[in-house]
């Protein structure tokens, strides 16, 4: 089957992995967060407020803050514009990504 | 030599022009500038230039042909080498992953300072530049019309999944259906079916017959009809079922898109009763046009006016200004108007900010790819049925989760007459995205045209950075 790689040729300068929810997935450098989870055929990281619904990217360019996730301990990040780079940890994030602050 | 955005010169320097976005218009504008004599800083929140129609994967991706994803690379080419030269020379001092948030009047007389946020979180850094004349260049993002399972995860944006596509190499699903309204639909379709991805249908809710009363408009660009043909090939090519006056009225699945359904219409965008059909996707691909990002230039209070689209556009001179003086404009911020529009209009705002007479041939080319787009902007502008999609439980603002029946319920008993009042009531439109993505279907339930972006910042800014912000302006440094 035809993939985007096969479209524009070539091959990453480096592959590593991330960490996603306690599984390892496959980073090319480069890439950013959205990009790896979409890769894994991952396309929801985040729980909204309200309803508890799922969701991921969608507008792609960093407008709609629907792809907010936790990066190495960090809340909101947008996963469409963070690089993913070498031992990051990413986790779901659930309402504002602050439950373990609670009050 | 590029300046690091950390480096106290780049700031107590007056620049000659600041360029706000580095896509067609802006990179064009700046290096046209820089060639006129003019000393120019370029600031664009990407990592790399070329903005939205000529995103392309980081070099540490290592593709070989990234021209595969693109129309006429080499317009982009030539002007990326222009910029690595002047920024060798000194003329240009290119500043990527820098969001400018606000430009404000400074205390010298006739000059501007702008306010930028530098990098990723957890390590962005404040800046400011000042400079005497500003070009806003600052693109468009993508009209959303809702529709009952559009938060799901998989519904993407189709300018979101061509992003994604062409900055990542990623695609969102396998079976891809690309829907809504505009040209970029074609593109989108053409690119996903040519990086594997199979595209069972283009579903456009615009009738192509639009474009006949626009026939002189058409003939006068054949470049735009060998680019449509160009499309409408693809899709022959990849077997893309193109079903024009069709909307898809709902999104299937739990956890992931699984489906769509998808209507035919009337002229006014009406779902017809009895013509609806479920297509299996694992992903849907849908925008309805883009919408300029104006929020700079409303903040500095630029004149606007209403494009064919529907959208709010800036106002401009033949020259590329705006109502405000020093302050220019190029590109989809004066209505949506594609990639070679934007060319054009950034070599003419740099001619006349640099005091050159406007070389006519680009006067002319511009007036003939506005009509071109202004054609094109009638025939895809959202029809007033597409309001019929909603159910009362449908999400409007994805943000603040605000369902259509609340709105509605603001609009028609709690007495709200325009968006403003209607976000007041249920907050739609003051989630984390400011109403990017619902304010043009929280306006047309309010009954009303969409009204000019305003938002105090064109980013989150962190808080420490606003209370490091001097009480005034800085005094201009001594020469
Ligand atoms: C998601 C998306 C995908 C698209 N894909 C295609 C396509 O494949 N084919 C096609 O023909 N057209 C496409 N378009 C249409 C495209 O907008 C135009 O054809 C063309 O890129 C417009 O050029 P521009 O210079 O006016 O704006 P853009 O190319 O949008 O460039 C604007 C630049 O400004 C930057 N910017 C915005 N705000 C700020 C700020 N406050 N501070 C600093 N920088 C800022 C942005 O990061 C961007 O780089 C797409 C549009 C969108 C929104
Ligand atoms: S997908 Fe919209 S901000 Fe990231």
């Amino acid at each position: 089957m035809r993939s985007p790689r096969e479209l524009v040729g070539g091959s990453p300068a480096a592959t590593y992995p991330i960490a996603f929810d306690g599984r390892e997935l496959p980073a090319q450098e480069g890439q950013t967060v959205a990009a790896v989870l979409w890769a894994a055929g991952i396309l929801a990281w985040r729980s909204t407020r309200q309803g508890g619904t799922p969701r991921g990217a969608f507008c792609g360019i960093g407008s709609c803050y629907d792809c907010l996730v936790t990066v190495n301990g960090r809340p909101n990040q947008r996963a469409c514009l963070v690089p993913a780079r070498p031992g990051d940890t990413v986790t779901t994030q659930e309402g504002t990504g602050h439950a373990d602050l609670a009050v | 030599m590029p300046t690091s955005p950390s480096d106290p010169a780049a700031l107590t320097a007056t620049t000659d022009l600041a360029v706000i976005g580095a896509g067609p218009a802006g990179l064009a504008a700046a290096v046209t500038a820089a060639r006129l004599g003019l000393r120019v800083t370029l600031l664009d929140t990407a990592e790399r230039p070329g903005g939205q129609y000529y995103r392309h994967p980081a070099a540490s991706l290592g593709a070989t042909r990234p021209e595969a994803l693109h129309h006429d690379w080499r317009a982009f080419t030539t002007r990326e080498a222009a910029l690595r030269a002047h920024e060798a020379a000194g003329r240009i001092t290119y500043l990527p992953r820098h969001h400018v948030w606000t430009v404000v009047p400074a205390d010298e007389p006739g000059t501007w300072t702008l306010h930028a946020v530098a990098g990723h979180a957890p390590d962005e850094t404040p800046t400011t530049l000042r400079t005497r004349r500003v070009l806003l260049a600052t693109g468009a993002y993508e009209r959303q019309l809702p529709f009952p399972g559009w938060t799901l995860p998989g519904v993407v944006g189709a300018g979101g999944a061509q992003a994604m596509l062409k900055n990542n190499l990623v695609l969102p699903g396998r079976r891809v259906v690309v829907a809504g309204s505009g040209p970029l639909l074609l593109a989108v379709a053409g690119s996903l079916a040519a990086a594997g991805a199979t595209v069972p249908a283009v579903v456009e809710a615009a009738s192509y017959t639009a474009y006949a009363p626009q026939t002189p408009a058409l003939l006068r660009n054949p470049a735009k009809l060998a680019e449509g043909a160009t499309y409408g090939g693809a899709l022959l090519r990849h077997g893309i079922r193109l079903l024009t006056r069709h909307a898809v009225t709902e999104a299937h699945g739990t956890t992931r898109v699984e489906a769509v359904t998808i209507a035919r219409l009337d002229k006014d965008w009406r779902p017809l009763p009895g013509t609806a059909r479920r297509i299996p996707c694992d992903a849907l691909a849908v925008g309805h046009g883009l919408v300029p990002q104006l929020e700079l230039a409303t903040g500095l209070g630029c004149a606007t006016l209403q494009a064919p689209d529907g959208t709010v556009a800036l106002e401009l001179d033949a020259a590329q200004r705006t109502s405000v003086p020093g302050i220019s404009s190029a590109g989809e911020t004066g209505g949506i108007g594609g990639a070679q529009l934007a060319l054009t209009e950034g070599e003419i705002a740099a001619h006349a900010i640099a005091g050159r007479p406007v070389p006519a041939a680009l006067t002319r080319r511009r007036a003939r790819l506005r009509a071109f787009a202004a054609a094109m902007a009638a025939a895809h502008r959202p029809g007033s049925g597409w309001t019929d999609w909603l159910r009362e439980e449908t999400d409007v603002c994805r943000c603040e989760e605000v369902p259509a029946g609340r709105i509605r319920e603001a609009a028609e008993e709690l007495g709200a007459r325009d968006a403003r009042t209607v976000k007041l009531l249920t907050r739609a439109g003051m989630g984390w995205c400011q109403g990017r993505m619902c304010g043009p279907a929280v306006a047309a339930l309010a009954g009303e045209a969409p009204a000019p972006d305003r938002r105090p910042f064109s980013c989150p800014v962190p808080l420490r950075h606003l209370a490091a912000l001097p009480p005034t302006e800085p005094a201009p440094p001594g020469p």
